[in-house]
């Protein structure tokens, strides 16, 4: 074994490491001062917790491979929501009304089919203008979400189906639907991030662009597939939730696109790209959901979850670049 | 005469790294308007000798002595507060700060209450600048300014305090021969104001042109010091390496194969202007030139980063259009990068995958890379190339410049190119590696590669080719054939100055 991977064995290792701690910590301090009397660790409230991980989660798998690009996508918020609503409110429309329950595979492609077109208009500004990926997503995240409230004004779009309902609500092996397509999109980005020339191009590109160019590697499409993939994963993690709930806000999905990125940088991730894991994202996003459950099972209210949320972020930030500091070379600042 | 004491000493420095002896008992001394210069191969403990002197690295033994104080060294704020100076190869400048700004960082004039002293920093930094004789003034924007000013700022910016001693650090990496002759100014004017100075260069042309005295590292021990009237390159070069270096010609002894590439009035608007010649198989053909001569937009335009304005690029006889990196390397062009790190290699990647970086989705099956078959291309070429590294999972940022330059000429013949194009080999490469390269070169040539070689150092050219082209903005002045080409034809050629237009 290289100190090389060594050491990342190390990086990937740590998040898992904390998910351990902090069910250490919760179970012990769940049994003093838990309002419920039912342990932390209840294997209900663990399969729970997968499930509410999976509408950020499928969201941070994606935009873990746009941040190893080195770019970053804003509009996921706004493309969830969007996605949402043509999810539910295509179900209603007249000309699917002979399909009968069949209207359910067409509404999802649909949604999807929304997701990758929002992504790729963003995809096609990155490569054609060379505009910054932050600045193009700020901008469509505010004009996805302009989209949103034009479609039905403040009002929400609701549609129950029970068909619906009841196949999101099912349990395959304990697990709950959400949580299959969860881990479904994680292996699949894994898979596509360290056995395939897509991923290895894209690690190439967000380490050095430059060299990427000169290896004849197509930049610009790259990262247009990867906005559609994000876009698409959005929209299905629109298709996941929304399944169940049935009714969409046109606020719903807001800051999504900030815990997808904290769930990101929790695993590990560099945002100056180049760097990062799938797998370590999935532990970043377990982890963030379990410091909710957790708080909220001690008695915490939701405020007091974020502060706390907001200063593990750069506690461990600051941790991870301690250890990755290059010893006495390093400049002082 | 009384023996004068010297500014700057060094007295048995040994620095230990885990597992390293960087410095082993490096003694030397800098005397007052003594141009010194410390050489030694990459390794060989410039650099921490240099961060020991800057207070970055405190030493395990030995002992510094300003104007013969024994003195410690705790920060580059507080070597600078003690006179001794540093000029970074790397700029560290904000280019959106002014000159004056950028000269008193950190320690601008202040009026009462914490306000800027504008008018006084102004006039500060102008008397500065009137020492150095620069075209700018204090209020000029730095990233306005050419790469050569930038480095005035720098040496401003040394200015600010009385220095004993200046230590240059490649400073004539990125400048033109006329900027360096300004610099070369500015060193003779510290020299003149008995200032000690310890230059830091791998180009011998300079060192013997500037320096009083050549004191030589290697392996992190000291080697001597020679009187630099009193040596010549060959024994320097020996102390450096241990032996000498073989510099000699080097034209081709087999037979030439057919015409591979030829150009025709090429043009790349200004950059290029109708550049035309043709290299055959198993031909190195050198391209010489001063910066900005065009040599490397040639390179870029071959390899489709550039769009030709007018002109034509054939092929084994047939014109063909390059309009990309792939194309090139379909049409068997491969390009060897000025700038190894920034334009060739994926430092954060492995040694394996930076080399079928180019060829990676030709070996997958379906959409899947195939480990065995990028192994197996990585295990030809290090055993080729013979590039040391303990395994491929190794990063490459992480191995020595020539190593590196190895991996990416591994790259690229790995997809069994026609024309290889390499731009600057041997840059930061230190003197035993370059040998290496040189000889890969060759053989390459040998083997049957069309090979273009650019470089801006003048031995490597006349070393490596059959044919040298000599550039002029954008212009091909001159070609000449390795028995007709002399160092005074090539300097006048690159210069402008044409014999017929001499004649």
């Amino acid at each position: 074994m290289t100190p090389q991977t060594r050491k990342d064995l190390v990086k990937q290792g740590a998040i898992w490491a904390f998910i351990v701690a902090e069910l250490i910590f919760f179970s012990i301090a769940g049994e003093f001062l838990s309002v419920s009397d039912k342990a932390f660790m209840d294997i209900d409230n663990m399969l729970l917790l997968l499930k509410q991980s999976a509408p950020i989660g499928i969201i941070a798998v994606g935009m873990t491979v746009v941040m190893i690009n080195g770019n970053i996508d804003l509009s996921v918020g706004a493309t969830f929501a969007l996605s949402a609503i043509v999810l539910l409110d295509s179900m209603t429309w007249p000309i699917f009304a002979g399909l009968g329950d069949w209207v359910i595979p067409v509404s999802w492609l649909l949604a999807l089919l929304t997701g990758a077109v929002l992504g790729a208009i963003n995809g096609l500004i990155v490569w054609k203008t060379g505009v910054d990926a932050f600045i193009v997503t700020l901008g469509s995240m505010l004009g996805y979400r302009g989209l949103v409230f034009m479609y039905n004004g403040e009002q929400p779009t609701s549609n129950l189906n029970w068909t619906l309902v009841d196949l999101a609500e099912a349990q395959f092996l304990g697990l709950h639907t959400a949580t299959w397509f969860l881990l479904g999109a994680t292996l699949a980005l894994w898979l596509l991030m360290t056995e395939t020339v897509h991923g290895r191009n894209a690690y190439a590109i967000g380490n050095n662009r430059e060299a990427a160019v000169n290896a004849g590697i197509r930049v610009g499409p790259h990262f247009l597939w990867n906005f559609v993939l994000i876009g698409t994963l959005a929209a299905l993690s629109a298709v996941v939730f929304y399944s169940e709930s049935g009714s969409v806000n046109p606020n719903d999905g807001m800051l999504y696109e900030l815990w997808a990125i904290t769930a990101v940088v929790l695993g590990g991730t560099k945002l100056s790209g180049g760097y990062g894991s799938i797998i370590s994202t999935l532990g970043g996003v377990i982890a963030i959901q379990l410091l909710r459950k957790g708080l909220g099972h001690i008695g915490a209210d939701t405020e007091t979850v974020n502060l706390v949320i907001g200063l593990i972020l750069i506690a461990v930030l600051f941790l991870d670049r301690q250890l990755n500091r290059k010893g006495k070379e390093e400049l002082k600042t | 005469m009384t023996e004068i004491p010297p500014v700057l000493r060094l007295e048995g420095i040994v620095k230990t790294f885990p597992g390293v002896r960087a410095l082993d008992g490096v003694s030397f001394s800098v005397m007052p308007g003594e141009v010194h210069a410390l050489m030694g191969e990459n390794g060989a403990g410039k650099s921490t000798l240099m961060k020991v002197l800057g207070g970055i690295h405190a030493p395990d033994a030995g002992q510094i002595f300003i104007d013969e104080q024994p003195t410690v060294m705790t920060s580059p704020q507080q070597a600078k507060a003690k006179g001794l100076v540093f000029i970074h190869q790397e700029l560290s400048l904000a280019d959106e700060l002014s000159v004056a700004e950028n000269i008193f960082l950190g320690e601008l004039p202040l009026k009462s209450m914490g306000r800027v002293d504008w008018p006084r920093l102004y006039a500060d930094t102008d008397a500065i600048l009137k020492t150095l004789n620069v075209g700018f003034n204090a209020r000029t924007r730095v990233g306005d300014l050419s790469i050569a000013n930038q480095q005035m700022v720098e040496i401003g910016r040394a200015l600010t305090v009385d220095p004993r001693a200046v230590i240059f650090d490649e400073p004539t990496a990125s400048l033109t021969d006329a900027e360096k002759s300004v610099l070369f100014d500015v060193i003779a004017d510290l020299k003149a104001r008995g200032v000690g100075i310890i230059y830091i260069s791998h180009r011998m042309e300079e060192i013997f042109r500037m320096t009083d005295r050549i004191t030589v590292l290697r392996d992190g021990s000291y080697r001597g010091t020679l009187e630099t009237a009193r040596t010549n390159e060959d024994e320097v070069t020996q102390a450096m390496i241990g032996r000498s270096l073989d510099l000699s010609r080097n034209a081709s002894h087999h037979e030439l194969g057919e015409i591979a590439l030829e150009v025709r009035g090429l043009s790349c608007g200004k950059l290029l202007q109708g550049v035309s010649f043709s290299v055959r198989r198993g031909e190195v053909l050198g391209f010489y030139g001063l910066v900005g001569a065009g040599r490397t937009e040639i390179a870029e335009t071959l390899f489709g980063l550039r769009d030709p304005s007018a002109g034509q690029i054939l092929l084994n006889g047939v014109a063909v259009r390059i309009a990309s990196p792939i194309a090139a390397m379909s049409h068997g062009i491969a390009l060897v990068p000025e700038d190894r790190k920034a334009q060739g290699l994926v430092l954060g990647m492995n040694c394996r995958d930076n080399m079928t970086l180019p060829q990676v989705g030709d070996l997958s099956a379906g959409p899947f890379v195939s480990n065995g078959a990028e192994i197996a291309i990585f295990d030809q070429y290090r055993d080729k190339l013979d590039i040391r590294t303990p395994g491929w999972r190794q990063l490459v940022g992480n191995l020595s410049g020539g190593n590196q330059q190895k991996i990416v000429i591994g790259k690229w013949l790995s997809m069994r190119p026609e024309v290889l194009i390499v731009d600057e080999p041997t840059r930061g490469i230190d003197v035993g590696s370059k040998a290496e390269i040189h000889n890969l070169i060759r053989d390459l040539a040998a083997q049957g590669f069309a090979v273009i070689v650019i470089s801006s150092e003048m031995p490597e050219v006349l070393h490596l080719s059959d044919r040298i082209v000599a550039m002029f903005a954008g212009r091909v002045i001159r070609e000449f054939t390795s028995e007709e080409v002399t160092e005074d034809s090539l300097i006048q050629a690159i210069s402008g100055i044409t014999a017929d237009r001499v004649a």
